[in-house]
């Protein structure tokens, strides 16, 4: 194994002639995750610093092509318009990864494990006995008119306590480098295959600078996924069979969907492909039905069960929800978690974490205005050009106002929504997000990114894969990173202890 | 394997299989014009009359030439047994199962729909030949993943069943059509261009090579029987019924089912009848009457396998 030390200081001017790709890079006052405010490699990128002004200015761009095109060949794109049409777009990607130290690394772990533990203790109250409620701790009211709470859902006992199996949570860096938790994502997050494509083909393409940086592996992803699945399964069954529900080829996700699936090696299954007989969830296959045990399931909580949720719903599987209830099929994850999603309950993860724990929050949450409170909304209604003001219960960048970059027209708008339906606002300040060198043309300059990690919880076994999808605003000066608003992503490095094995299981 | 995969996998498999047919038939068809000084026989009108889809080909182009037949059969996107159509729709079956097939299955997939889908831009192609044996060495190279890096479990079966029952169906469609179209050229026997016809036949199949080294001569006799009843060479009629039968008795006997379906039933059955008819029996009863009850038969095997595994 390379040395950390081995690799040279920073900015070498040895190798190369002429000027260097970081040339002239300006961090702009903003928090630059790879270079100091003086232009100079943070320890742990200081290989990937060094590679990048070696690199003659033209390669960089042919790499990044070459990525793209290895993208376009797998397939892994989205239509523009319809493919009668034919055009497609591969999701964009920029070569410069995004690189977390060690030191950082381990109190993220930290701290999304904390979360996770005291979420899941969370949504087991909160659809039982609710004492966090009677408590006083959480106002009786924002559950009463939470949309994501399932009434349905109600003494519900999933094995162990787990709700929540697969998360994926966002985090974002502030202008002193310090970390917050931006969203809890409960429900069926998505991204986690760009993580591992993305780590694929940026293999390929730097492979020295890996080693030198001593880059922890996420190859493994899929093969933890599957344990922590068929772990799940009732515990006198033996060779359990696991599934992957999926609305179907047109679902955006459908990808991942099928992506995970092949890796974990397991049927990719749709609603119309199981039926339910005799207190058990079956698939139709060309030999007649066969059982299914586990079901990763990336289908909406509502459109589970047509039998109890939307009756119109075509994606689910008619009377799942009796046979889960009897403990004969495990989901992942429980229905009924898109409760914790909820804006609004995101601002008291804090006081869940001290409540059902006894601990204090590891990673802080961003301060959170919450509008239902009357000193609150007043703040918020004074002040709304400097904050960002989000809807509750929308993801993807959608019902959300960033304050100082709206018209006075979309500021007069939300303020009035917020007046209409307090209960479904909150407001936060706006971030001054830290920014990674990303490829702009033929230049490098700074933009913001977010990061999202991905925690498994199968019980008192909570792993942290050690990357993570980092999305990131290709815009100029835009804070929106989803790739739906013109975001793409990057590679996300995690660099190993020192001393320690990069592919060391923790 | 589920119900639904098998059919998705079974489709695409036929549909790429339809796809390199159709570059086969093109390409030996846009060589063979240039080869033949004067036009003795419209190569084109079979080509659309062996898709059975000649009446849509007429009301949206009219006469058959050399663009026109190749515009259709290579790039419409409205015709939907068009290369380009059958690739799109293959790619959209492979897309839904991607998780049963290997990653490598997938991306030469993907490659292949997007050569012909970017050559479908270009106002006229360059060189046909050349293009059409790029979709050639693109089929094939795909076929060649599918054997060399997937298990050959049920679902490369289906595959296998896909593809064969396809070939059989367009080894046999394009036999009968040129057939007819060359046969009131009797007379012309022993000529060049005869010859030349006959042998851009056996290529349209990659047989003339195995032709030649059976029979060294063109013999419309011995080219009818290469077609139908060779039994080694991989792309006649009696190798692909042979196939599609064991296939179809591996799904069986993998499965927990006690009776093989009716679509096992039948392929046995015309396996055997074949492998008891002779030539001159054929020509004797009427190539055409052989050939379109033969397909009568093939679609029967098709609805066996919806009914049987699909359903």
């Amino acid at each position: 194994m390379v040395n950390q030390s081995q690799s040279g200081p920073s900015q070498s001017q040895s190798q190369s002639s002429g000027p260097m790709l970081l040339d002239g890079y300006q961090c702009e006052g903003f928090f630059d995750e790879l270079l100091d405010q003086s232009g100079h490699a943070r320890p742990e990128g200081e290989a990937l610093v060094d590679l990048l002004n070696r690199l003659q200015r033209g390669e960089l761009v042919e790499r990044q092509k070459a990525i793209e095109r290895s993208l376009y060949r797998m397939g892994i794109t989205f239509t523009v318009y319809s493919d009668s049409a034919g055009t497609e777009k591969i999701m964009p990607f920029d070569v410069i990864p995004r690189i977390v130290s060690s030191i950082l690394w381990r109190h993220i772990d930290a701290g999304l494990k904390q979360r996770i533990k005291a979420l899941n203790c969370f949504l087991d109250d909160i659809y039982n006995e609710q004492a966090i409620v009677k408590d006083g701790v959480l106002p009786k009211e924002l559950i009463d008119s939470a949309a994501t709470f399932l009434p349905q859902c109600k003494g519900l006992k999933p094995p162990r306590g787990v709700w929540c199996h697969i998360t994926g949570t966002d985090l974002v860096r502030d202008d002193s480098g310090a970390v917050y938790v931006l969203e809890d994502n409960l429900r069926c997050p998505s991204g986690v295959s760009y993580v591992l494509q993305n780590r694929m083909v940026m293999k390929k393409n730097f492979p020295q600078v890996f080693e030198a940086s001593q880059v922890r592996p996420v190859f493994d992803y899929p093969a933890r996924l599957y344990q922590m699945l068929r772990s799940l399964a009732r515990d006198d069954i033996a060779e359990p069979t696991v599934a992957v529900l999926t609305p179907g080829v047109y679902n955006s996700a459908y990808y991942e969907h099928s992506y995970l699936a092949q890796q974990m090696g397991v049927q990719l299954v749709e609603g119309r492909d199981l039926v339910v007989e005799k207190g058990y969830v079956y698939m139709r296959t060309t030999d007649g039905l066969q059982r299914v045990d586990v079901i990763y399931r990336r289908v909406d909580d509502t459109f589970l069960d047509p039998t109890v949720f939307r009756k119109d719903s075509v994606l689910g599987v008619a009377g799942i929800m009796d046979v889960y209830r009897a403990g004969n099929v495990a989901l992942a994850n429980a229905p009924g978690t898109g409760v914790a999603d909820d804006k609004v309950i995101y601002a008291y993860v804090p006081d869940m974490i001290r409540y059902y724990l006894g601990e204090e929050q590891i990673l802080a949450n961003v301060p959170t205005y919450v509008c239902l409170r009357d000193e609150d909304r007043k703040y918020v209604l004074s002040n709304i050009d400097k904050l960002v003001v989000k809807a509750a219960n929308e993801s993807g960048g959608y019902g959300i106002l960033i304050g100082p970059h709206a018209t006075p027209e979309e500021r007069a708008e939300f303020a009035s929504a917020v007046e209409k339906n307090p209960r479904n606002y909150i407001a936060q300040p706006t971030l001054s997000l830290s920014r990674v060198p990303t490829v702009v043309g033929d230049k490098i300059e700074g933009r913001h990114v977010d990061l999202r990690p991905y925690i498994l919880c199968g019980g008192d076994d909570i792993w942290v894969l050690p990357g993570g999808l980092t999305r990131v605003a290709l815009k100029k000066g835009s804070l929106v990173v989803n790739s739906s608003q013109g975001g793409g992503s990057k590679d996300t490095w995690v660099i190993a202890d020192y001393g320690q094995d990069p592919s060391k299981r923790t | 394997m589920l119900s639904r995969v098998a059919e998705s996998i079974y489709w695409m498999s036929r549909q790429v299989e339809r796809a390199e047919n159709l570059a086969r038939f093109l390409e030996v068809t846009h060589d063979l014009t240039i080869d033949q000084q004067r036009q003795f026989v419209d190569p084109w009108e079979p080509l659309i009359r062996a898709t059975a889809d000649d009446k849509q080909f007429a009301e949206r182009y009219g006469k058959p030439d050399a663009k026109s037949v190749t515009n259709f059969l290579a790039f419409d996107r409205e015709y939907s047994n068009s290369m380009l159509s059958c690739l799109h729709h293959a790619r959209e079956n492979a897309r839904s199962v991607r998780e049963t097939l290997s990653s490598e299955v997938f991306e030469q997939l993907n490659s292949f729909y997007h050569f012909v889908k970017d050559a479908s831009r270009q106002p006229t192609l360059e060189s046909p030949s050349k293009f059409f044996d790029a979709v050639r060495q693109h089929a094939l190279l795909w076929s060649g993943i599918i054997d060399g890096t997937m298990s050959h479990d049920t679902g490369w079966h289906f595959i296998n069943v896909g593809r064969l029952l396809e070939r059989a169906d367009k080894t046999s469609r394009i036999l009968d059509v040129k057939y007819f179209n060359l046969l009131p050229r009797i007379d012309d026997v022993g000529t060049a261009v005869d010859d030349m016809q006959w042998s851009a036949l056996l290529l349209a199949i990659s047989g003339f090579e195995a032709y030649r080294r059976d029979h060294h001569m063109i013999d419309i006799e011995k080219v009818v029987e290469f077609f139908l009843f060779n039994p080694i060479f991989p792309r006649s009629v009696l190798f692909c019924v042979a196939g599609t039968d064991w296939s179809l008795r591996e799904i069986h006997e993998d499965s927990n089912l006690k009776e093989p379906g009716s679509a096992k039933t039948q392929i046995s059955k015309l396996r055997h009848r074949l492998s008891n008819t002779s030539v001159k029996e054929v020509i004797a009863g009427g190539m055409h009457e052989f050939v379109d009850h033969f397909q009568t038969e093939l679609n029967q095997i098709g609805s066996g396998m919806n009914e049987d595994f699909f359903n």
